[in-house]
């Protein structure tokens, strides 16, 4: 039900091309699946009911010209709407005092301690800074413990004091962070109800007297309605500066984004995509709103593909690839590439028409990955040069060492074998893609 | 009116309810979430005295904002309207009596449902705990040793979440505050620890095992076939093992609440959900909608954070605890 509502909505949309103008009876079904696509997704009820009535008045304004379709000019309309509410730009984090202090808050079990793992890697990694992380939640049993943990695998220190008054942790972190050069602060502090009086008091109490220069609520994207008593609530008490919304590496379209945004006018500034401690990006308001409509993410894929791989390389590649020179040396190289990208089921999903081509079900066992590289990497690197080889005695040896069956060493060798076949095609112009 | 009625009793203290204490405890529990959705019902029943268009508009609010979930709000809604018409109500006062009805056959759909623990015949009954990151499961657990040990029980906590930092350490933690013995290893294959764990809790007797596992989204596959495994491993050392299997779900959850009952479902036949933090703002009104489309019961809510707030879920004292004031005002 949840998976076919972007069919849906497309095929209402599809009903509105062949019209020459936009009315109020051609619209209708249109607005019903996006309402419906919208409540599904978890959006705020009130600010579903602005949204579709802001675009019915919009759209029932709007000339029809030459160049566009109607449906065309209404999904654009929509989109574009969408955005707005979301916010057109980006919002970077505050980063110019040195040093910089940062908050993080929430309900229990949004992903603080996680996340403030995720900002420090992210701010040393792209921004250069040298973070501390400070643990200030002094309730959650071992919470202390997972946010060192944390540090140990980044390497990336954390101040703790143990179970002391917040205040007494942070006013010890400054002195040492001074010490230290550290120049970014990250404090992670204790989840807690919005309603929790006492608890929301300590929280207050911490910001008078750090005075940190971010704020953030840390916010589980697969929130229902209650969300906006949340953030109000946390928002009314301590002014946020922003939001990080977590867990978008799950199958929730994330309609919280919307709320967040609309009815309190605080910037999401990061999401959370990945288990792993890089897995944080900047915040895209044109992705969520395709994510929102289901309409695919190809900028976000492009962007990771990007990081990972320099382009210098890739044309490397490229022109190996066409000339037909490429051996399983590079093959070995850009599965490991692959495998920085996160699950391949994700990416696929990502893509644009993902489900017309029925790669939205697929479902990729790592392990195979795995299988696949294992037997490569059981190869001698001239082996892997010249695959042609390879004869009985060889593939039992790669067999062993792999803990394959050579059955499936011939299976890899014979899929590489079409793989180069199909590159020397698309070189020759015979094939546009090879899928 | 038979459900609505017995509500009505409980209030009147006519009737007594199962266990007074328990009742107390709901009601205290749900304060916050009684306060924003009965007002707002109530409310509605003045602002319209007679059933119209508007009215049911603004019903429909009331219940998504509630998170039931807009397919179970639609067709719970096509039901409402239908008997109005059947039944040619007019007075919004007596539809309040038959919103809950609803509510009610919406949850129970003619099954004897049960709140019992499946225990197992002889030898250690086990519990598997899962559930999506970040929904309590490893605080769930430490509560419903407390419960079985202030009952006179052993109990074992096996710590199979061996993937986020820290989760050895915090139920190595609980273990120790509420008494239960242990079995932990950080950093190895969580299947292993369980088969050992498993091993250890039948030579000493323990009467209840809980098997606390890492957070997993229901999206990603390899996690899910580690569950899996664990799920075989657990029943080749005690055979019929895991007697239960919890999932974990966070009252704010929105609907992806049911996509996660419906894969967790189809990888380890859960037995029952526990909805854990009620004692916000939030409804957990999506308890409603897994329960029509997947068909799986609550077995417990947490109502607070104290030891004793996780309670055997009532279908009846939930409703109670959410509509007290609405019966009052009659």
């Amino acid at each position: 039900m949840f998976e076919y509502m972007g069919d849906r909505l497309s095929n209402a949309i599809k009903n509105i091309r062949g019209m020459g103008r936009i009315t109020e009876e051609n619209i209708n079904d249109a607005m019903r699946e996006i309402r419906m696509a919208l409540l599904e997704a978890d959006v705020n009820y009130e600010v579903v009911k602005e949204f579709v009535s802001n675009v019915k008045e919009k759209a029932l304004g709007m000339e029809v010209g030459k160049n566009l379709k109607p449906d065309e000019l209404f999904i654009k309309l929509v989109k574009d709407e969408l955005i707005s509410l979301l916010g057109t730009d980006v919002s970077e984090l505050e980063m110019k005092k040195n040093p910089t202090i940062l908050m993080l808050v929430g309900l229990q079990g949004s992903g603080k301690t996680t996340t403030a793992g995720k900002l420090a890697n992210f701010l040393r990694k792209k921004h250069a800074k040298k973070p501390l992380l400070v643990a200030c939640d002094i309730y959650r049993p071992a919470a202390i413990e997972q946010l060192k943990e944390i540090g140990n695998s980044l390497n990336i220190p954390v101040f703790e004091e143990g179970k002391k008054n917040p205040i007494d942790i942070i006013t010890d972190a400054l002195e040492e962070a001074k010490n230290e050069k550290n120049d970014y602060i990250i404090i992670d502090t204790a989840g807690r109800l919005h309603i929790d009086e006492e608890l929301m008091q300590e929280l207050k109490d911490i910001s008078e007297f750090v005075k940190p220069d971010e704020i953030l609520l840390v916010i589980d994207a697969m929130m229902g309605q209650d969300a906006i008593h949340v953030i109000t609530g946390f928002h009314e008490a301590l002014h946020l500066t922003g939001c990080i919304l977590t867990k978008l590496d799950g199958n929730t379209k994330g309609g919280v984004a919307l709320s967040v945004r609309h009815l309190t006018h605080v910037p999401i500034k990061f999401v959370g995509d990945s288990e792993k401690l890089d897995g944080l990006s900047p915040f895209y308001p044109e992705r969520m709103a395709e994510r929102i409509l289901d309409m695919g993410d190809i900028m976000g894929i492009a962007e990771r593909v990007e990081d990972i791989m320099s382009e210098d390389m890739a044309k490397d590649q490229a022109r190996k690839m066409m000339s037909g020179k490429y051996d399983l040396e590079d093959f070995l190289t850009n599965l490991k590439q692959i495998k920085k990208l996160g699950p391949l089921e994700n990416i696929l999903k990502m893509l644009p028409q993902a489900r017309k081509m029925g790669l939205n079900q697929i479902e990729i066992d790592p392990k195979q990955m795995a299988h696949i590289e294992a037997i490569i990497l059981s190869m001698t690197p001239y082996e892997r040069r010249h695959p042609e080889i390879l004869k009985a005695t060889r593939k039992e040896r790669i067999a062993k060492g792999s803990g394959r069956s050579v059955e499936e060493v011939n299976r890899l060798l014979k899929q590489f074998e079409e793989m180069k076949k199909m590159m020397k095609m698309m070189k020759n112009g015979n094939m546009k893609m090879p899928f | 009116m038979g459900f609505f009625d017995k509500l009505k009793k409980m209030v009147s203290k006519k009737e007594t309810v199962p266990s007074e204490n328990n009742l107390e405890i709901y009601e205290k529990g749900l304060e916050k979430t009684r306060e924003e959705f009965v007002s707002k019902l109530s409310l509605l029943g003045v602002k319209y005295t007679k059933v119209s268009e508007e009215y049911f508009e603004e019903l429909e609010q009331i219940l998504i904002m509630a998170d039931i979930g807009i397919h179970t709000v639609m067709e719970f809604l096509d039901r409402l309207r239908a008997r109005v018409k059947k039944e040619n109500i007019t007075d919004t006062k007596y539809l309040n009596e038959v919103i809950v009805d609803e509510l009610f056959i919406i949850y129970v759909n003619n099954e004897s449902l049960s709140d019992k623990i499946h225990e197992a015949s002889e030898g250690p009954t086990v519990i598997l705990m899962v559930g999506v990151n970040g929904v309590g499961k490893t605080t769930t657990i430490a509560k419903l040793a407390h419960k079985y040990i202030l009952e006179g029980k052993k109990v074992m906590m096996i710590a199979a979440d061996t993937f986020r930092a820290g989760a050895v350490a915090q139920l190595e933690e609980w273990a120790n505050k509420t008494n239960s013995l242990f079995y932990g290893k950080e950093n190895t294959d969580p299947s292993g620890v369980i088969y050992d764990g498993l091993e250890e809790a039948k030579k000493s007797g323990v009467d209840y095992v809980f098997i606390d596992t890492a957070g997993r989204l229901q999206n990603k596959v390899n996690l899910m076939k580690e569950l899996e495994k664990m799920n075989k491993v657990i029943g080749k050392i005690i055979p019929d093992a895991p007697h239960e299997t919890l999932l974990v779900i966070d009252a704010t959850t929105g609907q992806n609440g049911i996509l996660q009952a419906k894969a967790f479902q189809e990888i380890t036949n859960i037995t029952g959900i526990v909805l854990t933090k009620l004692d916000g703002t939030a409804k957990g009104g999506i308890v409603l909608a897994i329960k029509e489309s997947v068909g799986i019961p609550v077995k417990f809510i947490g109502l607070g954070e104290k030891m004793e707030d996780l309670q055997t879920f009532d279908i009846e004292s939930y409703i109670y605890g959410l509509f007290k004031e609405m019966m009052e005002h009659e």
